[in-house]
């Protein structure tokens, strides 16, 4: 960070729109705290209901694959087609399965 | 590190063809330089002009007509300020901070849009800046939801979300001084001939001489074409205007089909001047900002002091 980057840090914010959905990324904020980033990102991403639950996560914190990677990273799926249910025959007469 | 070397010709046909799939672009994928440095300007023009816009309409919030004028009022700038929010961090994740995007704006080295350097006269204008100029950014970011790089399509689906809002109040401020006294009316109508062809020239020179559009379009960070955008602001809001009684200030405007007109021609040198920096308001907008910036300075500066103590 240069001198001149007075921000605060930056935070990933993650939406809940109702209970029991999985949360959503929504953006990011920037904050100095968890109290700030979290109020801020209430500010920013929820002011017409939104969401009923929020997360702040800080953007440093996230770990991910790079792009140049994810064929590689991903690569053992590729070849497990028999995980998927549509790999399967069945009998005639299965009604339900 | 050699491994994820790859050639350069490699990586831009790569692009070129995530681009062609209509496949978003993300942060971290490779891109071309000057597909970011189209972005990194667009995007904090963009940003910029949701805050510098604040500004005309900020003017009237104590001045409102009543309560129920003063809290839209009040939701709608924070709705603004909030849209900054959103695309200042859609820019961010090109490589360049939040307080960069500051200081070139400060520096003029970023620019707004500059119909924000048009002031804001009287109540009537709070409603022909929210039908007429929301009305034409709502065009242009309907567009740019399809724009192909990621967070900023995605900040413009969060925005467009949002901005029907301010359109309809702007128009039902207008449609409300058009039933009132004839004093109102001649306001209304005033703001309009004032506000016109600026909300027009939002949408930029004409697709024959602008600078920045082949590229633009055809990475697809443009959709539409300047002069497209445009002709479907002006067929969506002629009728609207004359339902309400209202009359579009341009002598040569030609009806061509049902809801379809071409206008007349726009005076383009006033459009560069106030790019230029000799709007009505170009000095007072920015100097109010940087005003607003280096007085919250001490806020930041302790917020900051703060932060490192924590985590010590």
């Amino acid at each position: 960070m240069s001198n001149m980057e007075n921000q605060g840090p930056l935070w990933e914010v993650f939406i809940q729109s109702k209970a029991g959905q999985p949360f959503k990324h929504a953006g990011s904020v920037h904050g100095y705290d968890k109290e700030m980033a979290i109020e801020n990102a209430r500010d920013v991403y929820t002011r017409r209901g939104e969401g009923i639950a929020l997360w702040v996560v800080p953007s440093s914190e996230i770990v991910a694959v790079s792009a140049s990677e994810s064929n590689s990273f991903f690569e053992p799926a590729d070849d497990k087609i028999y995980r998927h249910p549509t790999f399967y025959t069945l009998p005639e007469g299965v009604k339900q399965m | 590190m050699n491994e994820t070397l790859v050639n350069q010709d490699e990586l831009l046909k790569e692009f070129e063809e995530k681009i062609e799939n209509e496949i978003k672009i993300e942060p971290r994928d490779w891109m071309p330089e000057e597909y970011r440095q189209h972005l990194i300007r667009q995007i904090s023009q963009h940003a910029h002009s949701e805050v510098i816009g604040m500004q005309p309409e900020g003017n009237w919030i104590s001045r409102a007509p009543s309560l129920r004028a003063k809290k839209i009022l009040l939701a709608k700038i924070q709705d603004e300020g909030g849209h900054g929010l959103y695309l200042y961090s859609a820019a961010e994740t090109l490589g360049v901070s939040r307080d960069q995007f500051i200081q070139w704006l400060h520096e003029g080295k970023a620019k707004y849009a500059s119909v924000f350097n048009y002031p804001a006269l009287n109540w009537a204008d709070i409603g022909a800046i929210g039908w007429l100029v929301d009305g034409a950014a709502i065009t242009n970011q309907v567009s740019l939801q399809r724009t192909s790089y990621g967070p900023y399509s995605r900040a413009m689906v969060r925005i467009c979300k949002e901005e029907s809002f301010h359109q309809r109040q702007g128009y039902e401020i207008m449609w409300k001084m058009m039933e009132g006294t004839k004093e109102q009316q001649q306001m209304a109508q005033d703001a309009l001939n004032r506000w016109w062809w600026p909300a027009l020239m939002m949408f930029g020179p004409h697709d024959s001489d602008s600078p920045h559009t082949s590229n633009a379009m055809k990475w697809k960070i443009k959709r539409e074409s300047n002069d497209r955008l445009r002709e479907k602001f002006i067929n969506k809001t002629i009728p609207q205007a004359e339902l309400i009684g209202l009359k579009v200030p341009d002598p040569a405007l030609v009806k061509i089909g049902e809801d379809q007109y071409q206008h007349g021609d726009i005076d383009w040198t006033e459009f560069w001047e106030v790019i230029k920096g000799n709007g009505p308001c170009n000095q007072q907008r920015l100097e109010h900002h940087i005003k607003a910036h280096n007085n919250g300075s001490w806020v930041r500066e302790c917020a900051n002091e703060y932060h490192i103590k924590s985590n010590k």
